[in-house]
């Protein structure tokens, strides 16, 4: 089982390969969309590389969920994500910080919750 | 002129890997002006063909029950020229296949000269999606009439010269 820094440093280099990065704005704060730029279809290629290089399968949805905030569920009121939608966001990625979310859920922020933190917890829990 | 950056496929070998021919010819207009004096192959469409040869090998993996698009190129290395005259094989593998796309590794080479090397990412759009039905079919890596016309040769081993077609003449190509 590697520490929490070895799978930092592997994630560090998918991203750095996948989005073309410099590995000092890898941290684990950052931002996979505000802070590196990544667009939709760039999850799928991080999938693809964190797959080979920990020798895992990461089923579809399980670390980039889809359709977080569909409209039509009521987790969405007045552009911020309900109660109920926390709940959901809790559940669907048990990896992301959520409560600090949860403090201000509006939803254009909802891709914040998408971190280099959230993939390195994603993975410990995976190699378990 | 139609947007189809491969002629023939000479080797596949389904869910694995793909193999096809680019000649390059004096005659395909975009080479006089590119450049002027000193026509070589562009490399976006070198791109453009190692696409459509990894493309239509996810494809044909899920019985081409998606439409597969090109939606990134996260590596490619251009090593030298092709030229008119030049016979361009793109050699791609399957690196991963599945529900929401896939991803191939492709090399470019004129006989034994390396040409250019890349990773292309696909995305699989549902054929009976709607939205989609529109898009413009330059878009597309794969399109069913474009595998009609390119008439596929599946070999059960992959290895060159086993490979025969259709029509059963798609071997003799194979050296």
């Amino acid at each position: 089982m590697p520490s929490e820094e070895e799978i930092l440093d592997k994630v560090r280099g998918t991203l750095v390969d996948a989005l073309g990065v410099d590995d000092d704005e890898v941290t684990p704060t950052a931002t996979l969309i505000g802070d590196l730029g990544a667009e939709s279809i760039d999850f799928l290629d991080i999938v693809f590389r964190l797959e080979k290089s920990f020798d895992i399968k990461i089923p579809r949805g399980e670390l980039f969920p889809e359709n977080l905030a569909s409209a039509d569920a009521g987790f969405v009121a007045g552009g911020k994500v309900t109660a109920e939608g926390l709940e959901e966001l809790r559940r669907k990625m048990p990896h992301a910080d959520v409560e600090s979310f949860a403090k201000d859920p509006v939803l254009s922020r909802i891709s914040d919750l998408f971190t280099v933190g959230m993939i390195v917890r994603f993975i410990a829990a995976r190699l378990k | 002129m139609r947007w189809y950056w491969i002629d023939r496929f000479i080797e596949f070998e389904s869910g694995k890997r793909a193999r096809s021919v680019k000649n390059v010819s004096l005659a395909e207009e975009h080479l006089h002006d590119h450049f002027p004096g000193f026509p070589v192959m562009p490399g976006s469409l070198m791109i453009e063909g190692m696409a459509q040869t990894g493309g239509i090998l996810l494809g044909e993996h899920f019985g081409f029950r998606y439409n597969v698009i090109l939606a990134k190129v996260p590596k490619v290395v251009f090593h030298s020229w092709a030229c008119p005259g030049d016979q361009l094989i793109y050699s791609a593998e399957l690196l991963d296949a599945r529900e929401e796309g896939g991803s191939v590794s492709v090399e470019a080479t004129v006989g034994d000269r390396s040409v250019a090397s890349a990773e292309i990412v696909f995305a699989h759009l549902k054929t009976d999606d709607p939205q989609f039905s529109r898009i413009d079919q330059k878009n597309f890596v794969f399109r069913m009439n474009l595998l009609d016309i390119l008439t596929v040769g599946k070999a059960g081993s992959g290895a060159a010269g086993e490979v025969s077609g259709a029509d059963g003449r798609r071997g003799e190509a194979v050296e």
